[in-house]
């Protein structure tokens, strides 16, 4: 799925530069579930950048099906983003004004599902979380936990390959992070994707089969056989 | 989703959308008012205008005038037979200016390239002297003496002798009763009796002005005498505006037969075919005919001074620009504001980006959503617009219009001033003030503009709003927003 060789990203701050990714060689299998940890600055939301399309490298390749991100086009950097790949990020950003269907819609616009046949497949996936007696409901009528789980069926209505998870439960209470772990747990069993997730929950980390940990831009891999 | 996600922002973010419309809503509004003034002011301009000319007329054609020194006419006398006790009146029948053009000179203007009609006309004073006059009585010297014995020696004496004078004046005009579409009468409205028909070309007949008439108790059915010439009144006309353009109206050929002078007209009066050509047909006759005075609407609104055309001037320059200034400044603003709530919602574009929009879409909505507030700004701006141009018509402030004031008028050839070099319509006391009161009447081309300034804000605040959006990068999703 994954092929990232020589991946170094670096940003300027004035005069100061910043590698905030350093050289980063990773392969992440189809299927596989991938969770990164490491201390506040270390590179992890830049490299899960990589790994969707947000952004390119300064140098390196970020190959994702045999396709180097670095070098495509906006075009069709755009078109993979809206085809493959899922977003959960760590402040939900849901769009405050639209209703929590509308939000989980807005992944299908690009995939040029339309009316009925778009509202139906939103509403299937607010279902599939637990949401769906929140259809009409906008962000700020749902707690922090529901606004997620709406992130979580904006992520996956569009059945992508590869959930990207930037903290998830980073702005939750205690009571609802492991609700929304085992929901993204459940799901990425039940859909069969590739599941890469940034989290700080040690507990999550032991049990992970394989475990990125990042500092400063550097990555070391971890493999867990008894998980 | 274009719509709802518009319909959405829309009216939960309705402050920030009423903030920007109502920066746009200020601008068109003022440009609303102050063009709606405008042509307030030059209807106004117009209806002097229209007092000075009649309806329909474009120039007038005089004679140019005479070099200084050399007077038109002869030095005129009035002549009385002492008869006694008697009370006597002469009237005296002046051409207007002194200055004549041969009628010829109508047909001559009519068939210039660009006329479509001219029709003469000749504009008289008539000065009516009452007198009485007592003969002087002859004293014989005393002591004897033969009367008309002349010599040397003590004649007698012409003692008592005097004269009391009353002398009036007052304006007739002598019209081409087969034109009646043009000439100082259309200025006046026939409110009693008839105007002339076309077979009294020669007729005694007289229209009378109603103020005039009014004064001298003249009225329709009633006769007037001018100049030894008794007259049938059958009509009285009401000067739309201001004053009449004469005293009394009477056939073209009488008039010229009064005024002792026939086949002569002072004032042609020009309809042009197209009213953007007025300046060629000027040059042309001009040029074609000579020794002529031509005089434009425009030549005559130099003329006019006063309250109404210090307004005018005003509207037209301190309005149109403070309407400009506002409008770029309310489109500046628009733009800033909208540039800036698109800066507050880096992430959520950012974020939009990330699941796979296209640049274009996230600009499409912001720059939607900015027309929409154009258009509701120029809604807003056409109320209020409204709301102020139905005010100053209202209120309608009245104006002064100072009628070819002071030195102006005589020295650029008169077309206002009585006795001023060129002759010209017929209206007596130059420098009279005309009272006008002010609409601010609203065209559709107006709305059509504040319409197309609504559009143009909302694009520019769209401009500014999409070019932020459009470089916004899927990362941004990321960023953290204070
Ligand atoms: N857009 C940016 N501009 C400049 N520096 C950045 C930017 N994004 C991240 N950085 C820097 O890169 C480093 C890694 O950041 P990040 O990947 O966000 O770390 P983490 O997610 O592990 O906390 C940090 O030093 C951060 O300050
Ligand atoms: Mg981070």
């Amino acid at each position: 799925m994954y092929q990232l060789s020589g991946v170094t990203k670096r940003y300027q701050r004035g005069k100061k530069t910043v590698d905030a990714l350093a050289g980063v060689d990773l392969t992440i299998e189809d299927g596989g579930r991938l969770v990164i940890q490491g201390p506040t600055g270390g590179g992890k939301s830049t490299l899960l950048q990589m790994l969707g399309g947000l952004d390119r490298p300064t140098s390196g390749t970020v190959e994702f099906d045999g396709v180097d991100l670095a070098s495509l086009p906006e075009a069709r950097l755009t078109k993979v983003r809206a085809e493959n790949i899922g977003f959960v990020f760590q402040s939900f950003n849901l769009i405050p004004t639209l209703t929590a269907q509308e939000n989980v819609e807005t992944a299908l616009v690009p995939l040029g599902l339309k009316g009925a046949a778009r509202r139906e497949r939103a509403a299937e996936a607010l279902d599939s979380v637990g949401l769906g007696e929140r259809l009409g409901h906008v962000p700020g009528e749902l707690s922090g936990g529901q606004q997620q789980r709406v992130a979580i069926a904006r992520a996956l209505v569009k059945r992508p390959k590869v959930l990207l998870a930037d903290e998830p439960t980073g702005n939750l209470d205690e009571s609802m992070r492991d609700e929304i772990m085992e929901l993204l747990e459940g799901l990425w069993k039940e859909h069969g994707l590739t599941f890469i997730m940034v989290t700080h929950d040690s507990s999550i980390a032991r049990r992970a089969p394989r475990l990125a940990t990042i500092r400063k831009g550097r990555v070391t891999v971890t493999e867990n056989a008894a998980a | 989703m274009f719509f709802t996600y518009l319909r959405r922002e829309l009216r939960r973010r309705r402050k920030a959308a009423l903030v920007v419309a109502s920066g746009l809503a200020l601008g068109i509004a003022l440009v609303i008012v102050v063009s709606s003034v405008s042509s307030g002011m030059s209807q106004a301009q117009d209806k002097v205008l229209q007092s000075l000319y009649g309806l329909g007329t474009d120039m007038t054609v005089t004679k140019a005038a005479p070099p200084p020194g050399e007077e038109g006419q002869g030095k005129r006398r009035f002549e009385f037979d002492a008869k006694g006790d008697d009370e006597q009146s002469s009237d005296r029948v002046l051409v207007q200016g002194f200055q004549t053009l041969a009628s010829s000179t109508v047909a001559q203007v009519g068939d210039q390239e660009g006329v479509a009609d001219a029709v003469g006309g000749l504009s008289l004073t008539v000065l009516k002297v009452n007198g009485e006059f007592k003969p002087g009585e002859f004293t014989a010297p005393p002591g004897g003496g033969k009367t008309g014995s002349g010599g040397g020696g003590g004649g007698g004496r012409v003692e008592g002798g005097g004269a009391a004078f009353d002398v009036n004046t007052y304006s007739v005009y002598g019209t081409d009763v087969t034109a009646p579409a043009l000439g100082p009468l259309t200025s006046s409205r026939i409110t009693s009796g008839r105007t002339f028909n076309s077979s009294e070309a020669d007729a005694a007949v007289a229209v009378v002005d109603s103020a005039y008439a009014k004064e001298k108790g003249l009225g329709t059915g009633k006769t007037v005498t001018i100049s030894g010439t008794k007259f049938t009144i059958i009509g009285v006309a009401t000067a739309d505006s201001g004053d009449a353009a004469a005293n009394l109206y009477i056939p073209l050929k009488k008039a010229q037969t009064l005024a002792d002078a026939k086949d002569k007209v002072t004032t042609v009066y020009v309809k042009a075919a197209d009213s953007q050509q007025i300046d060629s047909v000027k040059a042309a006759i001009q040029k074609n005919i000579p020794d002529t005075t031509v005089t434009t609407s425009a030549d005559l609104a130099d003329t006019v001074s006063g309250s109404l055309s210090t307004a005018s001037d005003l509207a037209t320059t301190v309005g149109k620009w403070l309407s400009i200034a506002v409008l770029i400044a309310a489109f500046l603003v628009a733009g800033l504001l909208t540039s800036s709530a698109v800066s507050r919602r880096v992430r959520e574009f950012g974020t939009l980006k990330a699941l796979g929009w296209k640049s274009g879409r996230v600009t499409r909505q912001v720059v939607g959503e900015a027309l929409v507030n154009g258009l509701l700004g120029g809604a807003l701006g056409i109320a209020l617009g409204l709301g102020g141009a139905y005010l100053v018509t209202a209120i309608s402030p009245t104006l002064t219009a100072q009628l070819g004031g002071g030195a102006g008028g005589g020295a650029r050839g008169g077309m206002v001033a009585i006795g001023g070099g060129g002759g010209g319509p017929v209206r007596q006391g130059a420098g009279k003030a005309l009272d006008i009161a002010l609409t601010a009447p609203v065209s559709l081309a107006t709305l059509a503009v504040a319409v197309g300034l609504a559009v143009a804000g909302g694009l520019i605040a769209g401009g500014f709003g999409g070019w932020r959006a459009a470089r916004l990068r899927p990362a941004d999703a990321l960023r953290r927003v204070e």
